[in-house]
């Protein structure tokens, strides 16, 4: 799939990919055969030494792609019989977090994700992925009907942050993540967490406490977003690219530092350059992690789920 | 009080760096000159329109435990630079310089003594240590002090004042939100009391796991408690925020705190509500 929309670092392979399609339409005219050739084993080239030597900050460039598949694709493309479930009871519905009853490979599920826009107008509707306390909890619910049912809970982590607003203050932000985190600590059924694009800060966590939480190659996970961490210990919005560094928040990051399972593979160039491909790994992956899970009995899967959360610090002694 | 006897130690000195030295002080709300005998008498308070200074753990030791039954501990663990972060200047100096400037281990201080009597599983957050930010050693001595309230049957009193979580340890500190709320679950499950007092400004990852997890939440007067900070608000809406908003009194008023407590009054309200805990 070719992109509309490319990167800064993509457009030398762009680039290049345009004068070999050029060279391509000549040809009838002219033997150029061995050139296309030549120049078709240098756009590959370049390819792998651009997106296999990633900068952090290229990764969460590709994590914010507007093209990449976001939580309702994988729940249309992985899931069968989804059936959205809506509001908080207690103020009102969040589109900025969706959830509801799916079955996965014949069984039935609960999914719970932040849910972005495709355009302004998705994005206005959405929030830009931006919860308010009403979306935690909803996702409080979710989990806690899940749990009464003995149904899996998977949970598909894509936000910028929770809202930063007078509302959002007003009616506790704080309060609503801070329960998702101990009702999610101590859950009774399985927790599988998947990282598709931005995990920022207390609005990612807010979903993201689990038995297993996968990562997106190509996704981010942090305390803070780079720019706002550029603008806070820089003071100036200049250095995200350094932010970015300095936060090792790519999945490879992470899972040298304990804090994801596993890395989920994205096509060369990210998720969105072949959607179908996704689709296929996330549901096997889910598959396989759900079923490992299942092994487990209650106390157990709890206690390991704490423990694993228990191990995360690193300190001098 | 018991600080003032004691000039020799660091509680003197920190003191006096937090507010302006001399025999005096001009209280920040109401202008009122207070001599500073008397602003300790007051627990930091002012006499006159009871705006609270901000005050470090040593000094809440001091107003809540029985004289000399608070024992420290796990004041070893100290803060680790995993990630080599460098931002302005190296986390690493930033530790070396808040051991320096507060003598303190890190953010947080923790331990266990009597109130009236009663035992208590305590933390208590330092501002002055790097905006009293939540990395990987504050999750930690969290976790600790609630063991230690599990295996004693001690309820859990923490006082959060935050900036919230620390970026120089950047997921690592992320993660101490979801491993101080499993915890926490343990205790709710065994029910074991936990008391959070929030004071001022709490703010960020904090609020958003242990702060806001209370069987009850207590906050100071006038503290600033929030999720998102009051600045990153303002950008965000681009317009000021109304007078008093996120202060404890509005907290209050929008069902998020319990009961708002004068320092003076915190250690009777404290022993009346591990009374009505019981045992
Ligand atoms: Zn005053």
């Amino acid at each position: 799939m070719s992109s509309k929309i490319i990167l800064d670092f993509e457009k030398p392979i762009v680039e290049l990919e345009k004068k070999i399609e050029e060279m391509k339409l000549m040809s009838n005219d002219l033997d150029i055969s061995s050139e296309i050739v030549f120049l078709e084993k240098k756009v590959n080239d370049l390819k792998l030494q651009v997106y296999k030597q990633l900068t952090r900050w290229q990764r969460v460039q590709i994590a914010r792609h507007p093209e990449r598949p976001l939580t309702l694709d994988y729940i249309h493309n992985c899931f069968d019989s989804f059936i959205e479930l809506h509001g908080d009871r207690k103020f009102k519905d969040d589109p900025a977090i969706i959830g509801g009853f799916a079955e996965l490979d014949g069984s039935p599920v609960m999914i719970v994700g932040h849910q972005k826009g495709r355009d302004t107008k998705s994005n206005l509707y959405r929030n830009f992925g931006m919860s308010n306390p009403e979306g935690y909890r909803k996702a409080n619910r979710l989990f806690a009907m899940a749990e009464k049912f003995n149904r899996p809970v998977i949970t598909f982590l894509d936000t910028p942050g929770a809202f930063p607003g007078i509302e959002a203050e007003e009616r506790g932000q704080a309060e609503a993540i801070a329960r998702n985190l101990m009702q999610m600590s101590s859950l009774k059924v399985p927790i599988v967490i998947v990282i598709i694009g931005e995990g920022a800060s207390g609005g990612a966590i807010g979903i993201g406490v689990g038995d297993r939480v996968l990562m997106f190659e190509n996704s981010w996970y942090s305390v803070i977003s780079p720019e706002s961490c550029s603008s806070i210990l820089w003071r100036s919005w200049d250095f995200k690219e350094q932010a970015a560094e300095a936060l090792q928040l790519t999945a490879v990051d992470l899972k040298k530092q304990g804090i994801i399972d596993e890395i989920i593979e994205e096509p060369i160039g990210g998720a969105h350059k072949d959607p179908d491909f996704m689709f296929k790994i996330v549901k096997s992956t889910l598959i396989k992690e759900i079923k490992q899970l299942q092994k487990l009995s209650q106390d157990k899967l709890i206690k390991n789920r704490r423990e694993k959360f228990y191990q995360m610090g690193v300190w001098n002694e | 009080m018991a600080w003032f006897l004691r000039t020799k130690d660091n509680i003197t000195e920190k003191t006096q760096r937090e507010m302006p030295d001399g025999l005096w002080t001009k209280c920040p709300t109401c202008s009122d000159i207070i001599y500073k005998r008397q602003l300790e008498e007051n627990l930091f308070s002012c006499p006159k329109c009871n705006f609270h200074f901000r005050i470090g753990s040593e000094e809440f030791i001091d107003i809540i435990f029985d004289q000399g039954t608070f024992t420290e501990t796990n004041n070893n663990l100290i803060s680790s630079d995993t990630l080599n972060f460098v931002d302005t200047k190296p986390y690493k100096d930033r530790i070396i310089d808040a051991h320096k400037k507060t003598n303190l281990g890190d953010a947080i201080t923790t331990g266990h003594g009597l109130v009236e009597g009663h035992k208590l599983s305590f933390g208590c957050m330092n501002f002055n240590f790097i905006g009293g930010s939540m990395g990987s050693v504050v999750g930690e001595k969290i976790f600790r002090a609630a063991k230690y309230s599990l295996e004693h049957k001690a309820p859990l009193l923490i006082i959060t004042t935050s900036g919230g979580a620390r970026m120089q340890e950047a997921a690592l500190s992320l993660m101490q939100m979801a491993k101080t709320s499993a915890i926490l679950g343990e205790l709710a499950e065994a029910s074991i009391a936990y008391i959070t007092l929030l004071t001022d400004p709490t703010t960020g990852g904090v609020t958003a796991s242990y702060g806001m997890l209370g069987d009850v939440i207590l906050a100071e007067p006038g503290a600033l408690i929030g999720f998102a900070g009051p600045r990153v608000i303002e950008q965000t809406i681009r317009r000021k925020l109304p007078a008093g908003f996120q202060r404890s009194e509005f907290l209050l008023e929008k069902g998020f705190v319990d009961t708002i407590v004068p320092r003076k009054d915190l250690k009777k309200t404290l022993v009346q509500m591990i009374n009505w805990f019981g045992k």
